[in-house]
């Protein structure tokens, strides 16, 4: 209970200094959109096969479900309200921590262990301010794509079972969807997505800056990132989600 | 017991005065009252055993450690006194070479060279690739600017830190094990150039390294570390010509002496009656 409290406290210190160094890395966008291609773009291929496969199982899914009802019209309403307010931002999270942020946490955790953190402080630049800060902005610009990208091809696998195989009506899957679908419920899943984004990125870039400069050290690093990032973000998803309701 | 290089009294002369420094790892105490001074425009060797805290004095005298008594003064500042701001603007004065060349990995060889420089000055861009171009041409590595990082050897890589070393020409030079994992030619190359460098830049160079044959072939002046403290030092002829059997121990590089090879442990023979050993294993 102590060491939790510890960490907690340290990744607190820890994400106040990364944010005084996050106002000067602002002024260097080029550093920060590298960093967004890094996170973002190479983990574009898992997260939309992952969108496509999980909207296709809702698809099968759900139709079967609301059959039971007599209810397949609502599959449209059901499969875009679970994705923007649920199953993309989590899901999207999860996926992120796995492939960006193991990435993020070992590639930083590697420059401590070879000297490169020590040297750049020794050539008078920061490290928070040149490397962590900018993968920090870039991983929480990242994050909110990734989701839309998430969801728009989990729509999609789903409307492509739902209707090209279990036979639901295309008119009503799309007309429900507009009806019922509001702001509100893409504002829940943006703010979780920018949320978890702050998460994820937040403690790959903490284990990894804290590792111990030895290749067990790094791999311990990217395992915590893991087990913290996907933690946290089920955590915060159940007080966001309790916070819309 | 050493002698200060010439005239330690005089701060203009020393560039660096470390005075009676203790520091401590965790329960493990490294220095016990060091004290050294680096005399301007010379090149220094820092010896000694391994662990004796050869990098620990380096981290000192670049602020990334501070000792827990006595003062390391570089340029005439306290080094433990000063603010981030200050501590920054100080080591623009410094270059430092690391044993592994520390090269950022995601870099080139030209930007790893420029990335000081972009830091820390805004220089038109034909202006810096002239200067890199011409650092990288004096550590003879101009035609590999385009190469990466992983693509160098052992020995490239460190010129190529050594190049980025000195782009924003430091007034002294510090090298933490220079020669280490190198070919013969490569350490010949390496040792020339340290030389060439301090002389032709009018720069101070502190040289860790326990390769007594190097680093005493180029080193103006040597000290030899040990148990915590300075246990000699002179020039090399000085320490060759000592009686101290330290210093003629790790001078001569002879296994018989009072450095010990051993970790202290029990008695080898009492232990393996004892059965510690194994219970060890167990």
């Amino acid at each position: 209970m102590i060491g939790a409290l510890r960490k907690i406290g340290a990744v607190s210190v820890f994400l106040v200094r990364l944010l005084a160094a996050c106002v000067p890395a602002l002024r260097r966008p080029g550093l920060i959109v590298r960093q967004v291609y890094n996170s973002g773009a190479r983990s574009l291929i898992i997260i939309m096969l992952c969108g496509v496969v999980v909207g296709m199982i809702m698809g099968l899914a759900f139709s079967d479900m609301l059959q039971r009802f007599g209810s397949e019209s609502a599959l449209g309403v059901a499969a875009g309200l679970a994705l923007l307010k649920e199953l993309g931002p989590v899901l999207t999270a999860l996926l992120f921590a796995g492939r960006a942020g193991t990435s993020l946490a070992s590639e930083i955790g590697l420059m401590r262990a070879t000297d490169q953190l020590t040297a750049l402080e020794v050539m008078a630049v920061d490290p928070l301010r040149n490397v962590v800060a900018p993968r920090f902005l870039g991983g929480i610009i990242a994050m909110p794509l990734l989701v839309a990208i998430f969801n728009i091809l989990g729509i999609f696998g789903t409307q492509l079972i739902g209707v090209s195989v279990m036979g639901v009506d295309a008119g009503t899957f799309w007309s429900q969807m507009q009806n019922q679908v509001d702001v509100r419920d893409v504002g829940e899943g943006i703010v979780k997505s920018v949320v978890f984004g702050v998460a994820c990125t937040l403690m790959a870039v903490y284990e990894g800056y804290h590792a111990q400069p030895t290749a067990e050290g790094v791999g311990l690093a990217t395992t915590r990132t893991v087990i913290a990032s996907s933690v946290l973000v089920l955590i915060f998803d159940y007080m966001l989600t309790a916070a819309f309701i | 017991m050493s002698q200060p290089p010439e005239s330690p009294r005089e701060p203009a002369a020393n560039l660096v005065e470390v005075r009676g420094v203790r520091y401590s790892a965790g329960p493990r105490q490294i220095f016990d009252g060091l004290d050294l001074a680096v005399r301007r425009g010379s090149i220094t060797a820092v010896m000694g055993p391994s662990g004796t805290g050869k990098t620990t004095l380096l981290r000192l005298l670049t602020g990334q450690v501070f000792p827990t008594a006595g003062s390391v003064q570089v340029f005439g500042q306290d080094v433990g006194s000063l603010s981030k701001r200050e501590l920054f603007a100080l080591r623009k004065r410094m270059g430092m070479l690391f044993q592994n060349g520390a090269l950022l990995t995601d870099l080139n060889v030209y930007e790893n060279v420029a990335f000081p420089v972009r830091e820390h000055a805004r220089l038109p861009e034909p202006v810096l690739r002239r200067l890199v171009l011409m650092k990288l041409e004096a550590v003879g590595l101009r035609g590999a600017e385009r190469l990466m990082p992983q693509e160098l050897s052992g020995g490239m890589a460190r010129r190529v830190a050594l190049a980025r070393a000195i782009v924003m020409d430091p007034e002294v030079l510090i090298y933490d094990e220079p020669f280490v994992g190198l070919d013969p030619v490569s350490m010949g190359i390496i040792v020339r150039l340290i030389r060439r460098l301090n002389d032709a830049l009018g720069i101070t160079s502190i040289v860790v390294s326990h390769d007594v044959q190097e680093v005493g072939s180029i080193a103006d002046y040597s000290y030899l570390l040990d148990g915590g403290h300075v246990v000699a030092g002179g020039t090399t002829a000085e320490l060759n010509a000592s009686a101290d059997p330290v210093v003629r121990q790790f001078m001569q590089g002879s296994s018989e002496g009072p450095v010990s090879f051993h970790y202290p442990a029990q008695d080898y023979l009492k232990s393996m009656l004892d059965g510690a050993d194994v219970a060890v294993r167990r």
